[in-house]
This record gives structure tokens, sequence and C-alpha cells, in this order.
């Protein structure tokens, strides 16, 4: 783990150890709940998850003299989130606090930062998310393909291929804010991952009432959804290949029916499906589809590749009811934002 | 395959394994991959360890396998199943084949045979006797199939190179033993990706993807675009030199791109890959736990040899892996187009019985186009 100085840590709060912090600082977090004169920090932890729910943009500079208060607000509204137990609420502050520490990783590998800050910046990137950074001259930081590509893969804009970058003798260049947008989700993840494996600590008396109005509040954010019985444009566009007898290529077949075992349907009721098919055998059909479903060989069971595997393999026909969606059985749950 | 064709192929196959083993050899890190092998009308045998090479000439002379295979990937288990076999890295592996090249010379040397009715015919979309539409293409490779795959190789190597930094000695490229070429790097900085970002390389190498913007183009306000030069490294780099031509031909071009609109410059990205992307079977390269075919092997598309190319500009896959004897060798042949080996042009036969070099003959025979029955 990063040694990290005041000023640090309270830039980069989730890199603290909570329950050795707290001990450090000679704290006990039953104080937090009945000592008047740490009410303040409570305070803010409860504003600091509220903001971050509403507007994932948590934007607070630690002011020198306040860095214990951002440290202690953080992981209070951590036991705050744990006793309240709504993983939405956790999501959410996750994603703001990622968002922030973001801002501080930018401005820490810009040419504007100290050699200190730009270290600890290029430490913590490497440490947690494995990439090897080099700063360049004129506001470029180069990084390797390989790990470029391992954590741009989760990205679905094209500007993120790495055919859409400048790239030179096994490097991608990239600006301060495109490096720290590239570790956003996993950034978030960490963060989401560092709190949902925290213990919950028994409640404290005086945070009772925090934790209330925190689980009222999660209510606004449970999102319905509806179920379509619709097939996404690229399973119509495969079903009807193979009802004209025409080939539909390996791909295409493994597509069909991976998002049919995906969608609930079992074997006898998709094998007909493929009768039609020129090189129709029904035991290699019935034994293909065994072995995606994972009941057969190795036992692992084959996931529906995504909208982009999709493409790339010129399978996919989308249209405006496929916005938003990253894999083909997604189509059949979209959220709806107004119902 | 007939029965004694079957036998006479297997034969010449085992002579090969026996008097040519030194061909062949088992790459580095063996004791950590999976092989595999298939006989002739039989079906896959895989997840099998082979740690030296007498245990791979045992395996060849006890089974005298059609096809030979060994994984791209390092298992810590590689004889268990799938699921058990601890995935340790794969090296990066591509497959170029001249029947993807949509080339002009194709239509001459592919003939159909007919799953019916087993008849022989030059291209078309029909049987001609009996009108069956199931039937199979037969390509016999020719000189400009070759020179098309290794202009594939060469685009190939040079952004391995110099994009993706991958140094000279770790490349190696092999004819596959039929109509392409398979390119080997073991031990670079690509080896633990997965198949999804191996996707993402695939992309870059193809120029799948491409957006104006790359190359300085501005979507909303195209005036105030900045196109990169022609000198700059990479794809922004060789896509400008093809767009412009020149250094002096730029700014014309530029101007052109800029009153035509971001749609159409789009568009010409979208085409480009046709063009400048190579032309490389993605599948193989995205396949993490693929077994591929093991240099020095024989092809049973063939009976030509993997073999590995020194140099790639002067090699003549129709001479340098063809290592099957060249005893007189009597058979039924019926092959519409003309094919080459060893210097020698044979056919075109229709239906005839013919005497030629047994390599001839196996070549002919795996393409299921001539059979040894007039033997008896």
């Amino acid at each position: 783990m990063l040694n990290l100085g005041p000023d640090e840590i309270a830039k980069y709060s989730f890199l603290a150890e909570a329950g050795q912090y707290l001990k450090d600082k000679g704290f006990s977090l039953v104080q937090f709940g009945s000592d008047s004169d740490l009410e303040p920090i409570v305070e803010k932890a409860f504003s600091r998850i509220t903001t971050a729910i509403q507007k994932p943009n948590y934007n607070s500079e630690p002011i020198n003299e306040q860095l214990d208060l951002e440290v202690f607000s953080f992981l209070i509204a951590v036991v705050l989130l744990k006793l309240c137990g709504k993983y939405t609420l956790i999501k959410r502050f996750s994603l703001a606090e990622a968002r922030r520490a973001e801002k501080f990783l930018e401005k820490d590998l810009g040419k504007v930062s100290t050699p200190t800050e730009k270290e600890l910046a290029q430490r913590i990137i490497q440490d947690l998310f494995s990439i090897t950074i080099k700063i360049e001259e004129k506001d470029f930081i180069k990084i390797p393909i390989s790990d470029y590509i391992t954590h741009a893969v989760q990205f679905h804009e094209r500007e993120w291929k790495l055919i859409n970058r400048r790239v030179e003798k096994g490097m991608v260049f990239l600006t301060p804010h495109e490096t720290v947008r590239l570790i956003r989700k996993e950034l978030d993840r960490y963060i989401n991952s560092k709190i949902i494996s925290a213990n919950t600590p028994p409640m404290v008396s005086g945070f009772q009432s925090y934790v209330e109005k925190l689980t009222l509040f999660s209510k606004k954010f449970e999102v319905p959804t509806i179920v379509s019985t619709e097939y996404p444009p690229c399973i119509k566009h495969a079903i009807e290949v193979l009802e004209k007898g025409e080939n539909l290529p390996h791909s295409g077949r493994f597509l069909l029916a991976t998002y049919l075992l995906g969608n609930g349907q079992n074997i006898e009721q998709i094998a007909p499906l493929f009768k039609n098919a020129p090189d129709y055998n029904e035991k290699i059909t019935l034994y293909q589809l065994h072995h995606l479903k994972g009941s057969s060989g190795s036992g692992t069971e084959y996931k529906c590749p995504s909208c982009e595997r999709v493409k790339s393999k010129d399978l996919c026909f989308a249209t405006s009811d496929c916005d938003g969606i990253i894999n083909p059985l997604q189509f059949k749950k979209k959220k709806t934002l107004n119902a | 395959m007939l029965e004694q064709d079957l036998q006479f192929v297997e034969t010449a196959f085992k002579k090969y394994y026996f008097e040519h083993f030194d061909l062949l050899s088992i790459p580095n890190r063996a004791s950590e991959r999976e092989f595999g092998y298939q006989k002739f009308n039989g079906g896959m045998n895989r997840h099998i360890s082979i740690k030296s090479n007498e245990e791979l000439r045992l395996m060849l002379i006890t089974n005298i396998p059609s096809d030979v295979y060994c994984s791209n990937a390092y298992y810590s288990f590689p004889n268990l199943p799938m699921s058990e076999k601890d995935w340790k890295g794969a090296d990066l592996i591509f497959d170029i084949d001249s029947k993807d090249l949509n080339l002009d010379c194709r239509i001459n040397h592919t003939c159909i045979k007919c799953f019916s009715c087993g008849e022989v015919s030059i291209l078309q979309s029909v049987c001609p006797k009996c009108k069956s539409t199931k039937i199979e293409k037969k390509s016999l490779t020719c000189k400009n199939c070759i020179e098309g795959a290794k202009n594939e190789v060469i685009k190939l190597y040079t952004i391995l190179e110099e994009d993706l930094d991958i140094k000279k000695e770790k490349i190696q490229i092999y004819f596959s033993g039929n109509e392409g070429f398979h390119i080997h790097i073991s031990n670079s900085p690509y080896q633990q990706l997965g198949s999804r970002e191996r996707n993402e390389l695939v992309d870059y190498i193809m120029f799948r993807g491409a957006m104006p913007e790359t190359f300085g183009m501005k979507k909303s306000n195209p005036l105030r675009s900045s196109f990169v030069d022609i000198d700059t490294k990479g794809w922004r780099g060789r896509v400008s030199k093809h767009i412009y031509g020149s250094k002096s031909k730029r700014s014309k071009a530029i101007t052109e791109i800029i009153s035509t609109g971001y749609s159409v410059f789009q568009q010409r990205l979208d085409n480009l890959k046709e063009i400048i992307g190579v032309k490389i079977d993605p599948n193989v390269t995205i396949d993490i736990h693929r077994i591929f075919r093991l240099p020095g092997s024989l092809n049973s598309k063939s009976g030509l040899s993997k073999v590995l190319c020194e140099n790639l500009e002067k090699f003549n896959p129709f001479q340098e892996s063809c290592f099957i004897d060249d005893e007189n060798t009597n058979v039924l042949a019926n092959c519409p187009t003309q094919f080459t080996l060893k210097n020698r042009i044979f056919g075109p036969y229709k239906n005839e019985k013919v005497t030629i070099p047994k390599y001839a003959a196996i070549y002919l025979i795996c393409k299921g186009l001539a059979n040894t029955t007039i033997q008896n």
C-alpha cells in the first residue's frame, strides 16, 4: 500500500484504511455518534452522500487546516452507507468519489503539479490499475499498448478504439485527462468494492436518524423496467436467414443459440430453428447446443456475445430501439425512465 | 476419402514424418502447450500433452494424423479439460489466407464438387449434372494468390514492427501448407491479452472503426480541422499518405475533404479498410485457446508442409513446401484447372487415368479431385 501524507490522504481518502486511520488519530466510531464536537463531521459525511447521489460531482478541494475533516467525513459516510445497506446509494457515492479523485489525479498528472504530486498520481495508477506511465514533454503521457487496450475495451465510444489513437512504437499517447478517463470505471469499481467489502459496524446511536433519511432517500432511485417480448434485430435477422434456408455463419449460430439460451429457452425449443440450415445435422446441433449450455464438455456456459462483438462479425442490424444497450440480451429489459 | 485412397495418403504421410522429422520441432515451452491431431475421416483428438521431440515422433508414427496442431496458449495443465487447464498466456497468431483477398484469379483456379452426385466442374453456383446447390469449392492456389498473401504479410509485418514494437526476431512467418501464411509471435508484451483485447488489436491491424477526428477532421466545424502530416507515425501517417499521395498535393486534398464534408470522409475511411487494412482472419487472432497447425506438419488439404519462410520475397511454396516423393503414381484425376508443383504444370484432367508424381497425386487426392481406384 502507498504511504500517504495528510494532504494526499485528504485528496485520495478512499486509500485510507478506515479502522486504522481512526485508531491512529485516537478516535472510536461511538464517539462520532455521541460527541457533539464531532457532529459537524457526521453532518458533512451525510451531506457528502446526498450531494454525491444527486450530482455525482462532489467537488471539494481539501483545505490545509481541514484535512482530517475531509478524511473523517469520507470514512463516516462509508459507515452510514454500510448501515443503510442500499446498494444504489453506495454505487452513486462511489461514482462521485471516483470523479472527485479523477480531478485530483488529472491535475497532478498535468504539468502544473510539482514532481512529487505527479509521481504520486503515477504510482496510484500503476499500483491500483497496473498501468505503466511515462510522462512525456508537451502534455503527453505514454502508455504501453497492452495496458491501454486492457482498460480501453470497456469503453463503447469509437474514440477509445486503438485505431483512433496516436500509436507509436508500442505506446499510446494520451493527455492527462484521457489517462484519468481511462481508469474512470475501475476507479469507481475500486472504491465501490472497498466500500462493499468494508465491515458493517453495529448501529451507532446518533447515526440512526441519518441512516433512516438515507433509506427514504434511496427510494427515489428505484427504476422500474418493462420486459419486451420482441427479439432484437440481430436475432430477428439470424432467424430469418435460417428460415430462408440460407447459410448462417458459425458466429451467427453462436449468437442465436447463446441469446436464446440466455433468454431462458431450452435446447428442445431452440434446436428446430436450425433445421433449415444447408448443413443441418440433428445430432451435431444438439451436441453443440448442449456444449454452449455447459451441460456437456468442459461445463463452461457460453454467454451471448456483446453488441460490439456482434458488430465486428457483421451481424448487427441495430435500430433506434437498440440505443443504450451493449448486449443483445438487454434488448429485452429496457429501462423506462418515466414509468 | 475412400478406404484405399486413405491408405495411400496415410502411407505417404507416414513416410514424410519418418524421413523429414527434422522439419518438425516442438515449439518453446512445449510442456505447457496443448497438442491435438486429426486422423483422415476421423474427429479431433485434443487435450494432449507432449513434452519432447521423441514423444511427438511417437505420436506421429503411431497415429499417422492428417493434421497436427499445437496451442498458442500456455497452460499449467494442458492435458486437462478446458476449464481446468489454467490459462497462463498465449502467443499472438495471425492467419492470412488468399481465399479472403477477393483476387480476380480465383475464378480461374477454383472448381466445384457436388455433394450429391460427386460431379466436378469449373466454378458455378449449381451442379451442372444434377442441379444441386450443395456444392463444395475446391481451390488450387496459384502464384498470384501467393503473391497477394505475401503482400498482406508485409503490411502486417510493418504494423507489428513499427506500431506494436514487436522485435523482428520474435516474428516467425510460415507458409500454412495450403493457401496462405501463418505468423507466430512469442514472448511479446501482448501474451497476456484476452480475446476481447486481441479483437481490439485485430480492428487496429485491419483498419476497422476509424473515425475522421483521428486524422484531424472536426465534425462540428470542418473549417477548423487540422489534418495530420504524411510523416506522422502509425495509421495516421499511412492514411494521410494514401489520401494525399504526396506532400505537394496535401493542401488540395484537404480542401476537397473539407468541401465534401464529414460523412463523405467517414465513408472514404470505411472503404479504405479494404485497401490498406491487413486482411487477417480475425477469428484466429482473437482465439486464445486455439490449436494451430504445428510447424513442419503436413496439411491434409494439400499434402504440402507448413514451413518457415526465411526469405518471404523469394519463397516459392510450390517448390519449398512439397516434400512427398516423385514416384510415378496412377490415379483417376478429375481436375478442370491447372496447377503447378515443383516447377511442373499439371492438368487439366477430365476424369482420366494419368501417371503423375506421387506429390501431385497426393495433392489432387487431398483436394478430392483424384482417386486411386484404377490401381485395382
